[in-house]
């Protein structure tokens, strides 16, 4: 499968796992080791969810990113039209929810990660991008 | 519709987690567990997640929410099987699993509810 960028709809529970599985298969073509697969795979679940419960629903852009032969990653990118996020800095914050979570998700996204950038506008939506080298 | 199976073992359940868990299932999983162990009296639960791939924050708090509950149903969890891929990145999501004991897999953990269930159970017999 090498038709990246491909963007997948994140509207429902399967939908997660639909991006879950796309992102394995992604990160195993482009031969990442076991660890680091599971790694990006988590930071998808844990980001996909947020785009569910709290975003109301949206779309991640899967890409495949080659920058000379040594240098090959994943970037996701998860963005909604919801409610928005009024304190980010708070939202990042390990235990911080509103909703019946564990306040880990986005954090610990962010921690699975290399890069890291998040954009959100109360009432406008919520965009966050990932990527995760080889 | 989807179900994860429940296993009866003498007096414990197995639950063999082996399809990509959606949160519904999980959630679903969560409700037949707790009933089971009432119907069948179960003293201990074991949860082998050998074939999962991942486990995020939701399933996290799934396992630690289904070992609370069965623990105030009289009964001891313990998870089995974790890859190695994911505990290490489950440490460094910041998920620790506190109250969950582990074992590495389906016989160890077996001998480890049979050690909580010898150990632990003082007072909740009377007959």
């Amino acid at each position: 499968m090498s038709i990246e960028p491909t963007t997948l709809p994140v509207r429902s529970g399967e939908d997660v796992v639909k991006v879950r599985q796309a992102v394995r298969t992604l990160a195993m073509d482009l031969g990442f080791s076991l660890v680091d697969q599971t790694k990006v795979i988590t930071a998808a679940s844990e980001l996909a969810r947020n785009t569910l419960t709290y975003g109301g629903g949206g779309e991640v852009r899967i890409e495949r990113l080659n920058q000379g032969p040594k240098r090959a990653g994943v970037r996701l990118t998860f963005e909604d039209r919801g409610p928005g996020i009024s304190n980010i800095d708070l939202a990042l914050t390990d235990g911080f929810t509103t909703g019946n979570g564990l306040g880990l998700g986005l954090n610990g996204a962010r921690k699975l990660s290399h890069e890291f950038d998040i954009w959100s506008q109360p009432g406008v939506g919520t965009r966050v991008t990932i990527t995760r080298w080889k | 519709m989807d179900r994860v199976p429940i296993l009866r073992l003498g007096d414990c359940l197995l639950v063999t987690v082996q399809v990509d868990m959606h949160d519904e299932l999980a959630m679903t999983l969560q409700d037949d567990l707790t009933n089971k162990i009432v119907a069948t009296k179960a003293r201990g639960v074991l949860i082998d997640i050998s074939a999962l791939e991942m486990v995020d924050s939701f399933i996290g708090r799934m396992l630690g929410n289904i070992a609370a509950m069965s623990r105030i149903l009289d009964a001891r969890t313990v998870v089995v099987g974790m890859q190695p891929a994911v505990a290490i990145t489950l440490v460094e999501l910041g998920l620790s699993l506190p109250g969950i004991r582990t074992a590495l897999n389906v016989d160890a953990g077996l001998a480890l509810l049979r050690r909580m269930l010898d150990e632990g159970g003082e007072g909740t017999h009377v007959d």
